[in-house]
């Protein structure tokens, strides 16, 4: 058979694999690239950055127009709306009702999670779809008899009543995470425990566990994530005692007086750690966030 | 009373039964092989003497107790995996010694055990690595090991070998055999591959569609088949099977009794390969392989027959050549229409 | 042991779910059925259909469904196509991708009633917010966004809080598409494009598949942004069923017709979901 001379043929670069779609003339690809993917990024955050920049200027500063891009920062915001409206105790309940309703979420989501993963039956799928059906319904719908039974319960405005709302809210994609995390572990392993004399408590607690953590702890962090940024119902069930940092805000949403400087650093101090949180933990957020999407 | 007794076992996964009724007496120190095509339901019967699946119906006895609906824990039975199923987040030495802490054996028996086990599979420099880090045959013996240090009452194997390359398979094998001998420890083993089947067993038990086609040992199994499943499954290269009708001349000149809708069986290595003209059957050469040890012909007969002969020595031949058959009439095997044996052959030694 | 086992491992779960959708589906069936006004506890009785009807006939009855669907699907498509969009853009690497990365997800975990305040004041608002500056700059006149545009202002909220989650899963699911595959189709002369459409974006269609679903389930009721920004105004140009419910409920203070449109929208969100199943639910497994 006759071969074709090298230099009859265009030169061919071999790409790293991980350069997946790039034009293969680089580094001017590369350098538009990076300009394009920097200039959506900056827009897109732009909002947000802004936010931020805004609850560190002075009122007036706040409302100039042109805006003030250059200013010096000052805290006096800050101070302002703890001193105003007490943000420690909005603070605190986010953090209990998030972090209580999240544990409690999967100390009821992992075993159900545990058996649809292992214990396939015919109707597995269709239970989780009505599960996920059951969070379809707005939460609107279900307003009027909660109110009136958590009335009824002595519940309105406690943080256990919203605990309660917070683990049955998010209790359907919980499972759903869970048990798309549990899917991806081998069930020989699980096997084998049993083989070598594990009770399923022993198999749950010294296999599962450190296997499935990845997916439990992805699993916790969007809970708490949901949980933390919960409106509806704080805003319906709680008010002085058991508001969340959402009522601090909405308290804040009146149109009474512009005082935007105080309300960016309320709104910073409400969302702030809840955002650090997420980049700090995005990585495994992701991990779990695929809801089973990538294979 | 055997040790591990399997009495009328049947298993139902929905509407399929896919273990139709087994009954099986494996005696204490026997090496045992379940061997059949994939699907025959091998690895579902392991799964059920290990407790991981429930029969349907069925029971079984080991060692004088019923453990028909213990829980896999409780049934002193270890197993390795095809997949191996090491538990990844812990090393080499927890993994092995997971059952006796759960047993709550003694800190330093455990390490008098694993290190004894470590020793015996070679595994002592690597007690500290996770499964990450070892490679697959390495694996594979911790997967072993998991099992020894146990002193179960029944090893149980699911196709160890199958995950490994060619190589390394031929060296596990033999090692296997070697522990077996060293432990004396009464083991099932499963595997597709009949090659492992006739060298590791002292029993081999041949299933098809979730039945026993036959039970015996390997040369039984080789010398006497049962029926002509069995006949063709063990033995490489397979049997020559051929329909009555295309050896007419075969069945008139040597008197064979067999039914005009039966088959003629007749071992490769009893077929000889004659000059043109010479032997009972005539056809063309459709490939020669040559092994070095010994060497394969492929031969077409002339009624049409498609035939492999088997000889120790090399051979000139090349395709496209015609030649000569002959068979020794005593060792071929007779099945009917159904596919059981009416006679069987008479093994004799090889004399090409 | 075996048999009993998986089912009361699911028990807990179910059985609160169930509670938690029977109980209020219970009252609110019998709350619909009769008058129950909060400011007139002294009005009582059966009122049959009385509160279906009021609430169908209500004149921003159809806008909110309009409002709901528009809502929904406009988010739904704006977020995947610029989620798609953006992870192809920034799937492979170059300088500060990590520290893009984490920028871009940051939208997500606002809250949402501060994202509906931020986008209120500081961007549009026609006088001090940004976009009015920007459209200042360009010599247009400034766009009073939440009151000629109420709907569009909100799905601009929403778009802008939802795509960083898009975003997200698309980039994880293109990190598991098999490169060898475009390298074959590669040596098969397919150029980028081509890629595109016959590797990349069918490779995408399960994670599409689970945005949709998942975004469905949470947009279907949204409500703190339109309650803190236009309040499902001017008129009910930015109702939804969600926040026409509230009105009724508790500016109204009319449970009866409240819980009847609940009823509306327990039926509408059944609807998507069946539909929704159907679409997605074989390519969960």
């Amino acid at each position: 058979m006759p071969t074709t001379t090298s230099s009859t043929l265009p030169t061919v670069e071999t790409a790293p694999a991980d350069i997946l779609l790039a034009p293969r003339r680089f580094p001017l690809a590369l350098v538009v690239r990076t300009l394009v993917a920097w200039l959506v990024t900056l827009l897109l955050f732009f909002p947000l950055g802004f936010l931020i920049a805004t609850a560190f200027k002075t009122e007036l500063q706040a409302i100039a127009v042109p805006t003030e891009w250059l200013f010096s920062p000052t805290l006096e915001n800050f101070h302002e709306v703890q001193a105003r409206s007490d943000y420690l105790l909005y603070a605190t309940n986010s953090l209990i009702t998030s972090v209580v309703s999240t544990v409690l979420g999967l100390m009821i989501a992992a075993p159900a999670a545990y058996s649809m993963a292992f214990f396939r039956s015919k109707r597995t799928r269709d239970i989780l779809m009505w599960m996920l059906s059951t969070k379809m319904m707005p939460a609107v719908g279900a307003l009027v008899p909660i109110y009136v039974l958590a009335q009824q319960s002595a519940l309105l405005d406690t943080r256990t009543g919203l605990i309660i709302v917070f683990t049955l809210s998010n209790l359907p994609i919980m499972v759903w995470m869970l048990y798309s995390a549990f899917k991806d572990i081998p069930p020989e392993i699980l096997e084998a425990a049993r083989m070598d004399g594990a009770t399923l408590w022993q198999e749950a607690y010294k296999v599962l566990l450190p296997l499935g953590m990845g997916g439990l702890a992805s699993t916790g962090l969007l809970c708490l994530v949901l949980s933390w940024n919960e409106a509806f119902w704080s805003l319906n069930l709680s008010s002085a005692k058991a508001g969340t940092l959402a009522t601090l805000i909405a308290s804040y949403a009146s149109p009474e007086g512009l005082f935007w400087a105080k309300l960016s650093a309320a709104s910073l101090m409400a969302i702030a750690p809840i955002v650090v949180f997420g980049w700090f933990s995005q990585k495994q957020l992701v991990q779990g966030l695929t809801f089973g999407a990538v294979k | 009373m055997a040790y591990l007794q399997l009495k009328q076992f049947r298993k139902q996964f929905g509407a399929v039964e896919t273990i139709k009724g087994v009954d099986l007496s494996i005696e204490p120190g026997e090496f045992v092989v379940f061997v059949g095509p994939s699907g025959c339901g091998k690895s579902t019967l392991l799964r059920l003497i290990a407790g991981l699946e429930t029969v349907t119906s069925g029971q079984l006895m080991l060692d004088g107790r019923d453990i028909t609906h213990a829980p896999s824990s409780k049934r002193d039975l270890a197993m390795v995996f095809q997949s191996y199923a090491l538990y990844p987040h812990m090393s080499v030495y927890e993994n092995m010694s997971f059952a006796l802490k759960l047993a709550k054996v003694s800190e330093s028996e455990i390490r008098e055990k694993v290190e004894r086990a470590a020793k015996i599979l070679n595994l002592t420099a690597y007690l500290q690595r996770t499964p990450k880090e070892l490679s697959g045959g390495q694996r594979q013996r911790v997967a072993i090991g998991r099992a020894i240090v146990r002193s179960p009452k029944v090893f149980l194997f699911d196709e160890p070998l199958s995950n490994l390359d060619a190589a390394l398979r031929g060296q596990t094998r033999v090692e296997i055999a070697k522990l077996h001998r060293e432990l004396g420890a009464t083991t099932i083993y499963v595997t597709h591959d009949q090659v492992e089947a006739m060298t590791l067993a002292d029993r081999v038990v041949v299933l098809r569609d979730g039945k026993i086609e036959q039970v015996g040992t390997p040369l039984e199994l080789y010398d006497k088949p049962a029926n002509q499943f069995v006949a063709q499954f063990i033995g490489t290269p397979q049997m020559n099977v051929v329909a009555a009708a295309q050896m007419p001349q075969a069945a008139a000149a040597y008197g064979l009794p067999v039914a005009a809708d039966g088959f003629i069986g007749l071992r490769p290595e009893n077929l000889a390969v004659l000059p043109a003209g010479q032997g009972q059957l005539s056809g063309q050469v459709e490939l020669v392989e040559a092994l070095g040890a010994e060497t394969l012909i492929y031969v077409s007969t002339d009624s049409g027959a498609q035939l492999v002969a088997r000889q120790n020595s090399r051979s000139a031949l090349s395709a496209g050549d015609r030649v000569g058959l002959q068979l020794q009439p005593e060792t071929v095997h007779l099945f009917d229409a159904g596919g059981r044996v009416t006679r069987t052959g008479v093994a004799v030694a090889a004399t090409h | 042991m075996n048999r009993f086992m998986p089912r009361a491992l699911m028990a807990p779960a179910i059985g609160t779910l169930f509670l938690w959708m029977i109980v209020p589906l219970v009252m609110t069936l019998y709350f619909s059925a009769i008058r129950f006004n909060l400011m007139q506890p002294d009005v009582t009785g059966f009122a049959g259909l009385e509160n279906f009807e009021y609430f169908i006939t209500d004149a921003s009855f159809w806008p909110a469904v309009m409002n709901t669907v528009l809502l929904l699907g406009s988010v739904i498509i704006i977020t995947v196509v610029m989620g798609v969009g953006l992870a192809l853009l920034i799937d492979a690497p170059f300088p500060g991708r990590g520290l893009v990365r984490v920028l871009l997800i940051s939208p997500f975990f606002v809250m949402p009633t501060v994202n509906a305040l931020l986008w209120k004041h500081m961007m549009m608002n026609p006088i001090y917010g940004v976009l009015a500056q920007v459209w200042q700059a360009f010599g247009a006149q400034p766009v009073d966004w939440l009151t000629d545009w109420p709907l569009l202002s909100v799905i601009i909220m929403i778009s802008w809080q939802w795509l960083p989650f898009a975003t997200l899963i698309f980039m994880t699911a293109l990190q598991s598409l098999n490169r060898e595959q475009l390298e074959a189709a590669r040596m098969d002369g397919a150029n980028y494009l081509q890629q595109l459409r016959y590797m990349v974006l069918p490779h995408l269609g399960r994670s599409v598949a689970v945005v949709v679903m998942i975004e469905m389930i949470f947009l279907i009721s949204v409500f703190a942004e339109i309650f803190t920004t236009t309040s499902g105004g001017p008129g009910d140009a930015s109702t939804n069923i969600a926040f026409l419910i509230f009105k009724q409920a508790l500016l109204n203070f009319d449970a009866g017709v409240a819980s009847a449109g609940a009823l509306f929208a327990v039926v509408l969100a059944n609807i998507a979901a069946i539909f929704l199943i159907r679409l997605v639910g074989k390519n969960l497994d």
